[in-house]
């Protein structure tokens, strides 16, 4: 079970949002900067919370921000934005959210083996506090086990 | 036993909850079939299931969509938290 890579491109610590779709705009901003999506996904993030709300915020101050796969991701992948102030996306139990974790899948099979990947990393209760106070790119991959660039050793 | 784990999309969330949960139901000794699904298709994908696992925030959609079924509707907070997801599936099938 391995991370698609997480390069300095997908990494974003200590981003500014005022809102949760700044937050998301941001993941969005990331996966586009990786190269693996096009800006349109961030939209379509969005979208998927305005349709079904905050369901995203998966645990106590993690949102995973996600869209269907579409032409406009250009191949699966992984972004991790922290945010220097905690913002709300209206759920009832786990926000506010501190760290937006953005995925992208290009067929629906493919993330199966990453999902379970960061499900892997997420099951230290421990991480997300630790995620939202790392102040770099490597601190963010070493708590996630993840590498810079694919067939890297973590 | 088969249980569904549902999301708005059927991408992500609801495969962090398939694979919780199988974490959580190989802690616990006991065994099902766990499948993902999404809003649009839980009505087919949970036809034959008797536990259905989503967020508080899609609850009420999820029981819209189902409309009549006997499958028991559990709510996660914490996807990670493979403890919860095993407390809440013992008390439901255990």
């Amino acid at each position: 079970m391995t991370l698609p890579s997480l390069p300095d491109s997908a990494i974003r610590v200590g981003a500014h949002a005022s809102d949760w779709r700044g937050a998301v705009r941001a993941a969005g901003e990331a996966l586009r900067r990786s190269g693996a999506t096009r800006a349109s996904y961030a939209d379509r993030m969005i979208g998927v919370i305005e349709e079904f709300g905050a369901y995203v915020v998966v645990a106590p101050g993690l949102a995973l921000a996600h869209a269907r796969p579409g032409p406009d991701v250009l191949h699966g992948g992984l972004c991790v934005v922290t945010l220097v102030e905690p913002v709300a996306f209206g759920h009832p139990h786990n926000d506010p959210v501190h760290v937006v974790v953005g995925l992208a899948v290009s067929n629906a099979e493919e993330h199966v083996a990453s999902v379970a990947a960061l499900a892997n990393a997420f099951n230290d209760p421990t991480v997300i506090d630790r995620l939202a106070a790392a102040s770099t790119p490597d601190e963010v991959r070493a708590l996630l086990g993840a590498t810079a660039r694919a067939g890297e050793p973590a | 036993m088969r249980i569904v784990a549902v999301c708005g999309a059927g991408i992500g969330t609801s495969a962090i909850l398939k694979v919780n949960a199988e974490r959580a139901l190989d802690r616990l000794g006991l065994s099902a079939d766990v499948s993902a699904s999404d809003l649009a298709t839980v009505a087919v994908a949970a036809a034959d299931a008797q536990v259905i696992l989503t967020s508080t925030e899609l609850a009420a959609a999820v029981r819209a969509a189902l409309g009549r079924s006997f499958a028991e509707i559990i709510e996660v907070h914490n996807y990670f938290d493979v403890d919860e997801i095993g407390e809440k599936l013992e008390a439901s099938i255990g």
